[in-house]
This record gives structure tokens, C-alpha cells and sequence, in this order.
């Protein structure tokens, strides 16, 4: 088989493609993360995330949040088509600053929690799901 | 406005003052993620609930921003303070602009 000009530019132009899609999801990810936390840094404590770890499911994955004193939590799946999940606003009234809910999972993935503590810092958990039927309909 | 949407909510009728309750919210909607196509292969629109809310006597206790990854028919599960008796408000809010809300009283024992 030959290749013509066109062809090797044409490779060469998905190869590219190819090597660049993973880094533009997690850069979206990422892009969440920064617009919650304003660029600061994340401690590893203080917040407490429980998924699965198998999920047959990726329709219905039960995840719950607790981070005590925490104002806010925002939750991501890395690796979903659009990473953001829900954000969790606590008000003055709330018992606990815990909640539980159910969320779709593409497929096998990080799911991270980021929570922005009484004092102003933030703090970050994260946690794999291994999917074994995605929930985004293919 | 999506069809058959049906907010539940489980509150404890009485609780002591001071107390924090465990309250459970489901509300039935399909929340289409704007991902799926249709069989002709169209893309079939994002309709889902992107905003829940929660207040107890005109306080926030929870304000949730969902996004299309929250499964259909969403579940939240989370804790309120309950100082003095009063009446919960559950807000939701549809893309299409549609609010559902629904109201529950808690008395103290």
C-alpha cells in the first residue's frame, strides 16, 4: 500500500486529534475545579466521598458527600462527556453538611469531590467507579 | 413541560427541637441528558432539573445545582436542623422553566 501526500497528512492530522481529546476532557474537568476554587490550592482532608466501587449500573451510581463545616460541594465525574455532576450549597439551616444522590457514570472513572471549608480553604476527595454498562446511552 | 412530573418527599411528622432530621426528596422526571439520539440519529434535546432547593421557615438549608449527570427520577438524601416547628419548602426548577414545589409540616414533640 501507498501512501500519497495527502494521506500521510491526513494520518498524521488524527493522530493528532486522537492524542488530544483526553487532555481537552480533563481540561474541562479541570476548568470546573479552578472556577470553584478560584485557582487555590486543595488539601486531602476534611472531605469525605463514598461511591461504589463497581457500579453495574452507570444509569443509577449512589454517591454521597460529607465535609463538616463546609459550605459548598462541587462533584465531577472525570471522565463523563460533561464532567460536572451537581454542586451542593449549604444554608444555615442544614444538620449536616452531608448529601446522597444518584448519578450517571459513562464508564470506568474518577469521581471527585472538591469542598470549600468554613475557613475558606478547600479540600478534595476522589474516588474510582469501575462501570460495567455506561449511562449515557451510545 | 415534561410529563408525569411527581415531587416526593419524606419528612419526619415530629421531631425534638433542636433536632436533626434525615430527609429524603425523589421528584419523577426523566432528565434527558442531551446526549442520547433518537433512532433517525438526532440528538434528542437536554431537558432536566437544574436547580433544587430546600428552606425551612424562609431558611436555605440546601440550594443543588444538578447537571445532566444526575439519573433520572433525582434522589437526594441530606440533614436539616429543626429548632422550632415550621414547614419545609422543596423547590425544583426545570430547563423548561417549569417550578415544582411541594410543602411538608413538622411539628415539635
Amino acid at each position: 500500500m501507498e501512501f500519497s501526500r495527502r494521506d500521510t497528512l491526513a494520518m498524521g492530522l488524527g493522530a493528532a486529534v486522537v492524542t488530544v481529546l483526553p487532555f481537552r476532557v480533563s481540561a474541562a474537568a479541570d476548568d470546573k475545579i479552578a472556577e470553584f476554587t478560584g485557582g487555590a490550592e486543595m488539601s486531602d482532608g476534611g472531605i469525605t466521598l463514598t461511591a461504589p466501587e463497581i457500579a453495574e449500573n452507570g444509569n443509577t451510581v449512589p454517591i454521597s458527600v460529607e465535609a463538616p463545616g463546609a459550605t459548598a460541594i462541587l462533584v465531577l465525574a472525570m471522565g463523563n462527556p460533561t464532567p460536572g455532576v451537581a454542586t451542593f450549597n449549604f444554608g444555615p439551616m442544614a444538620g449536616s453538611q452531608s448529601a446522597s444522590t444518584r448519578i450517571r457514570l459513562a464508564g470506568t472513572q474518577d469521581v471527585v469531590a472538591v469542598a470549600k471549608l468554613a475557613d475558606g480553604s478547600f479540600a478534595k476527595a476522589s474516588s474510582t467507579v469501575k462501570v460495567t454498562i455506561g449511562g449515557c446511552g451510545g | 413541560m415534561a410529563s408525569g412530573v411527581k415531587p416526593r418527599v419524606k419528612v419526619p411528622k415530629t421531631a425534638a427541637a433542636g433536632d436533626v432530621v434525615t430527609i429524603k426528596s425523589l421528584i419523577s422526571h426523566k432528565m434527558e441528558s442531551g446526549q442520547r439520539k433518537d433512532k433517525e440519529g438526532n440528538l434528542i434535546p437536554r431537558s432536566i432539573i437544574n436547580r433544587f432547593t430546600v428552606e425551612f421557615n424562609g431558611q436555605s438549608v440546601l440550594d443543588m445545582t444538578m447537571e445532566p449527570a444526575i439519573s433520572t427520577n433525582p434522589y437526594v438524601q441530606f440533614e436539616a436542623k429543626v429548632p422550632e416547628a415550621g414547614e419545609f419548602v422543596f423547590t425544583w426548577y426545570d430547563d423548561d422553566g417549569s417550578v415544582y414545589d411541594t410543602k411538608k409540616k413538622i411539628k415539635i414533640a
